[in-house]
């Protein structure tokens, strides 16, 4: 089992990662030409906060700004069925007593305090479910720190050599370094965006998990317009499904999975034809997390209780996963989709779960395995710089595994209220013959001052992995580890396989991004 | 029609199988539902335990035992229906003359009438359920003068207004199964077990039942009052009863406002409809169920049950449906039995299973590359003045009507064409789709049997005035459907109804004005129609392009490599084709979800889901083979195409 305490120390301040080059990582200076050459590439970008337009006040609280209108009693219950349902009716109803007859209002209220009785009883068994949705999806995202992070989602396509991230001011931009135009993405409904990703096999189509539903974009690759019309979005909503906290493409692009906090039902979308089929299980609460596995055949979804389910994608049957300490956090599968890596919120270890599906049995017999093994400790660890101590390690945030199944990103939260303990990403190298394990290969780090806030590895860099990181600070990051990979490639039925090409010279995209550094 | 479609083996083992455990099922959940009903209908809240002690007393009385056989019989008589008038493939009415030709047809009529039939069944049974005032039809009453004591039988008319309602939920329940094709059975993307398809529909069952109760409710109450008394009276003079002039009559506002009675219209109608919604569920989710062919048999006689030689057929469709959905699923889960695919004869060495399949496939491929291309000539040719020298466009023209002679012989076939949107186009062609397996004659679209078709064209009242040659020449071509096809295509059975150029000039009458304009309206229809049984397509595309996906590691001999060129083609050009399609006005509009859950709308979809398949596959094979494609032969304006996918851009 690997340790934090068998990682090289982390950089001084002022270092930051550039690349992964003869199984060391290496630093640069302050210097400015490392900073320019990183800032030279076309990927690399910068959100500066100040030059986001953001909204200075929250919709619900425009309320405050208009005078106060008396309307009929029928108007206004239209209004609060309208805005508040059936409490809202309930509570209009209840408070305008001198309007109504005593029996109505005196009759509303108990049903009221009925109500409130039981949601709270339901609340305290589900304490999430009393949050408002902007706090929800703070505390489910895979991203650190979401409500305040310049860039809420990021995603590279499957295929193509381009990304998409969400911005704080609701906006999505498409990046693709071999096109000058960088289409910005604006919708009525595409508020507080908790996670974006690319339909495999298909050039055009972006999921986007929004507040209340989920957009799917179409965007012409060849089309030069800036500012795709809202047209270009398939809206899909289901009621009581919502905020939307993560969604999942299956690898072949036919199905969409998406999870809300509040619903207990899964949905599984055929974008297609606008049709959805729940999924509902009832324990634990609602769904905060999925992950399609690469090879298509299971998906991970994570529930804000002590409880997990692994679904086999067949016949849609499930296999449940109580935890010990706290909810799953964060999960990720290997390329062949054997193996699942998880954490558990409360807990600084990395579990693993190893599935063998026997090929060729029909349905339902995908035997899992009997208990999850640990295979990393991430707790503290105190390591000596000239900058003084420095404590890793502690509870993480989320997990992100390449494409090769070479490397592993781990972010850990560290304490954002104490100096010396950061939010740092260690890097594992992973091996699966014979033994799967993960050994230590180095914390990556920013400039002075900025802290990871998001981790992605490129799905389709030839030279090794490509992680992209994005910082607290609104810059994004690409850091590249070069290596020749050693398992075989994996022939999988989702994935597309990789071809053996190790000797081909880089792709033009590559060349112009990154220099191999031959040392 | 029945006949034929008995003699295939697997009508007769798997879907009758399966029809019958449906119907098993229903009858077996009709107890709990009762029960539920039974209390629905006799709780009161002022002495909730005295009820429910009453519910179950009547329970395990001999008229509630009575009823309940009564409610058996037609649970059964709602699943044979649902198995004699089920399809695959959508019969869309591009206009709402279509639509009302449907609704008018024979054989929709016999299911009406057995729906409104078992309604007043079902209604008997409730109105014993409920009991109390409801629950005979006649009275012992003493007549308003009160001069002589003689004893006579009133009609109690609460349970007449019952008996009524659920003639009228059963017969809207039929005509609305026709307007949202409750008869199709749609298959889902998402395969679950029964059970728990069956448990995760049950709410939105519930809620719709009861919704559509509600809504025919209302409908029933808004007739009853301005036809109740027909009826009324005739009842009253057929069993010799007479009306109590001391009771408010129920068709007047102060006798309809009576609560207790609008909720247990309510709450039978519920009821009601619950019980056959929850039986055509249960058929839906078993005869969907995933039949696993075997790819190959080592014994001959069982060699026409095996995939590739079902797959082949074209009767009954059900079959080719599951064949094809197996085929799909096969391709992408199943190793073991992708290898049996690739595998080779055993004396000879052919790949046998392979090439029927991706024949197969390919065919039902180009068969609707075919519909579209026709499809979009006619209405291409629409838009323009002059008129193409094709056949389909002499027709249309007033001057060369006479055309329509030597065209006699051909519409026997004519009328078989499922997809005859395009029908006109490919009347005169000799080239045309009709030698794709799909051609063979639906036998559940209720237009299906030739015999019945002879019935309907003049059944039609308004058969002669449509043959007005005025509205002949301003036919839309655009919107031709099944029952056009078969008004205008169908031989004027006397030589009168043959249009003259001199009768040109004369006026159109107000009528077929009317009729042209409703003609009109249902632009998307078409579209709909053109795509109906896309659905297999969509499974022909998805099993073709995972077993290629599949040869790239799997296939040891290179079977599938042969046929690469010639599947990408055909990928591609019918990509050209449903890009062109949805260029087309109403083509790419979404229709309304209707709130109805369970007239299905998935079939109003099917060329969206087309569309994504079509782009998923062809980008499913350009990136598992990459850059290997460039020793595929094909055409340079393929290359260029497939140069767009591989690059990521279309």
């Amino acid at each position: 089992m690997c340790s934090l305490a068998l990682f090289p120390a982390p950089l001084p301040a002022g270092q930051s990662t550039l690349c992964e080059s003869n199984n060391e990582l290496l630093s640069g200076g302050g210097s400015t030409e490392d900073r320019l050459k990183q800032e030279s590439s076309p990927l690399s970008l910068y959100f500066p906060r100040e030059s986001l337009k953001l909204h200075c006040r929250t919709e619900s609280s425009s309320k405050a700004a208009f005078l106060d209108h008396s309307e009929t009693l029928w108007m206004r219950s239209a209004a609060a069925w309208r805005d508040g349902g059936f409490t809202g009716l309930l509570d209009e109803i209840t408070n305008s007593n001198t309007e109504v007859p005593k029996w109505m209002s005196v009759s509303s209220g108990f049903t009221l305090a009925l109500i409130r009785w039981f949601s709270s009883f339901h609340g305290s068994l589900f304490p999430h479910l009393t949050m408002s949705s902007e706090d929800m999806l703070a505390e489910f995202s895979q991203v650190l720190n979401w409500s305040d992070c310049v860039v809420r989602a990021f995603a590279w396509h499957p295929h193509a050599d381009k990304f998409a991230l969400a911005l704080l001011d609701d906006s999505i931009k498409i990046y693709n370094p071999k096109s000058a135009t960088t289409p910005t993405l604006k919708h009525r409904l595409q508020k507080s965006v908790a996670a974006v990703q690319w339909k495999p096999l298909c050039a055009s189509a972006l999921a986007v998990a929004c507040q209340n539903c989920l957009l799917v974009w179409h965007v012409d690759p060849c089309s030069l317009s800036t500012r795709p019309s809202s047209g270009c979005a398939q809206v899909l909503s289901q009621p009581g499904h919502s905020p939307i906290t993560s969604i999942s493409w299956s690898p072949s692009g036919s199905l969409l999975v998406s999870a809300s906090p509040m619903d207990t039902a899964m949905m599984v979308w055929d974008v297609a034809a606008e049709s959805c089929v729940p999924l509902q299980r009832v324990g634990g609460g609602g769904v905060t997390f999925l992950s399609w596995s690469p090879d298509g055949s299971h998906v991970l979804a994570s529930t804000p209780s002590a409880l997990f389910r692994v679904w086999e994608t067949r016949m849609w049957t499930c296999e449940r996963w109580p935890c010990v300490k706290g909810r799953c956090q964060s999960g990720c599968w290997s390329p062949d989709g054997s193996r699942l890596l998880f954490t558990v919120q409360g807990e600084a270890v990395i579990y693993a779960l190893t599935f063998t599906d026997s090929p060729g049995v029909p349905s339902c017999t995908s035997k899992g395995p009997q208990a999850a093994s640990v295979v990393a400790d991430l707790s503290e660890t105190t390591f000596n710089t000239p900058g003084g101590d420095i404590i890793v390690g502690g509870e993480i945030q989320s997990l992100a595994w390449d494409s090769a199944g070479e490397r592993l990103a781990v972010l850990l939260k560290g304490d954002p209220q104490e100096a010396d303990r950061p939010a740092v990403i260690a890097v594992f190298k992973t091996r699966t013959n014979p033994v799967f394990e993960l050994l230590p290969c180095g914390f990556v780090q920013g400039e002075a001052g900025a802290e990871a806030r998001l981790i992605q590895f490129s799905p389709n860099f030839q030279h090794g992995a490509l992680l992209t990181v994005c910082w607290s600070t609104g810059r994004i990051t690409h850091v590249p580890f070069y290596f020749l990979s050693a398992g075989v490639p994996h022939f999988g039925l989702g994935g597309s396989p990789s071809l053996p090409r190790p000797q081909e010279r880089p792709a033009d995209f590559n060349q112009s991004l990154f220099t191999e550094l031959a040392s | 029609m029945f006949s034929a479609e008995q003699s295939c083996w697997f009508v007769r083992k798997v879907i009758c199988w399966r029809a019958v455990a449906s119907i098993a099922w229903a009858v077996l959940l009709l107890p709990p539902i009762t029960a539920v009903f039974v209390l629905l209908s006799r709780f009161s809240l002022l002495h909730p335990i005295q009820s429910v002690s009453e519910c179950l007393s009547f329970l395990t009385s001999a008229s509630a035992i009575f009823s309940f056989i009564l409610l058996c019989g037609v649970i059964i008589m709602v699943g044979f229906l649902n198995l004699e008038y089920y399809t695959v493939i959508p019969t869309i009415a591009c206009s709402k003359i279509a639509l009302l030709g449907q609704l008018l047809h024979p054989r929709q009529f016999v299911n009406s009438l057995a729906h409104c039939i078992m309604g007043i069944i079902v209604a008997w049974c409730c109105a014993i359920a409920i009991g109390g005032r409801y629950e005979t039809i006649a009275y012992p009453c003493t007549p308003g003068d009160g001069a002589d004591s003689s004893h006579q039988m009133c009609l109690n008319e609460l349970h007449f207004i019952l008996l009524l309602a659920g003639a009228f939920v059963g017969l809207s329940h039929s005509m609305l199964g026709v307007i949202y094709n409750m008869n199709y059975v749609p298959f889902l993307t998402v395969q679950q077990y029964k059970y728990l398809r069956f448990k995760g529909s049950l709410p939105s069952l519930v809620k719709c039942s009861a919704t559509q109760a509600l809504y025919s409710v209302r409908n029933y109450i808004v007739v009853y009052f301005f036809l109740g008394y027909i009826p009324k009276a005739w009842i009253c003079k057929t069993l010799n009863l007479h009306l109590n002039s001391s009771v408010h009559p129920l068709d007047s506002i102060a006798g309809l406002l009576d609560l207790n009675l609008l909720y247990q219209l309510w709450v039978s109608a519920g009821f009601l409809l619950l019980t056959w919604h929850v039986t055509l569920l249960l058929f839906r989710i078993f005869v969907t169920e995933v039949y696993s062919f075997p790819v190959q048999s080592s014994f001959t006689e069982d060699a026409h049950q095996c995939l590739p030689k079902v797959i082949t057929g074209k009767q009954p469709m059900i079959l080719k449906f599951l064949a094809l959905q197996d085929l799909a699923l096969l391709s992408q889960h199943s190793p073991l039995r992708r290898s049996e695919v690739f595998s080779l004869s055993q004396p000879g060495g052919h790949p046998h299973n392979w090439n029927a399949i991706s024949k197969e496939c390919l065919s039902l491929l180009n068969d609707l590359t075919q519909r579209l291309i026709a499809y979009h000539d006619t209405v291409a040719t629409n838009g323009r003045a002059k008129s193409l020298p094709t056949g389909s466009e002499r027709k249309t023209s007033s001057e060369t009507s006479s055309t329509e002679d030597l065209m006699s012989p051909r519409p026997t076939f004519l009328m078989k064409t499922p997809a005859s949107v395009f029908a006109r186009s490919i009347v005169g062609t000799s080239q045309s789709p009709l030698t794709a397996p799909f051609t063979s004659p639906d036998p559940d679209s209720p237009f299906a049997s030739p015999a019945l078709r002879r019935l309907t064209a003049p059944a039609d009242p308004w058969f002669g005035t449509v043959q007005s040659p005025h509205v002949m020449r301003r036919l839309p071509k655009l919107w031709s459907t099944p029952t056009d096809s078969q008004v205008n295509g169908s031989p004027p059975a006397s030589p009168s109804s043959v249009p003259s150029p001199k009768q040109e000039p004369s006026k159109p009458s107000l009528l077929a004005q009317f009729l042209q304009n409703r003609k009109e309206q249902l632009p998307e229809a078409s579209s709909q129609a053109l795509f109906a049984d896309s659905q297999a397509h969509i499974w022909a595309l998805e099993g073709l392009t995972y077993l290629v996906q599949a040869s790239f590691s799997e296939d040891q001999f290179g079977v599938v490599q042969t046929a690469l060129p010639s599947i990408l083609g055909c990928m591609l050009v019918l990509q050209e084709a449903v890009d062109r399609h949805f260029k087309l006005p109403h083509a790419s509009s979404k229709p309304v979800r209707s709130a109805s859950s369970l007239g299905d709308s998935t079939h109003k979809t099917l060329r969206f889901a087309l569309r994504a398949t079509l782009k998923t596959a062809i980008y499913r094979i350009t990136t598992t083979f990459g850059s290997h494609l460039s020793a595929v032969q094909m055409s340079a304006e393929h290359r260029k195409r497939l140069q767009q996918f591989l690059e990521n851009k279309e």
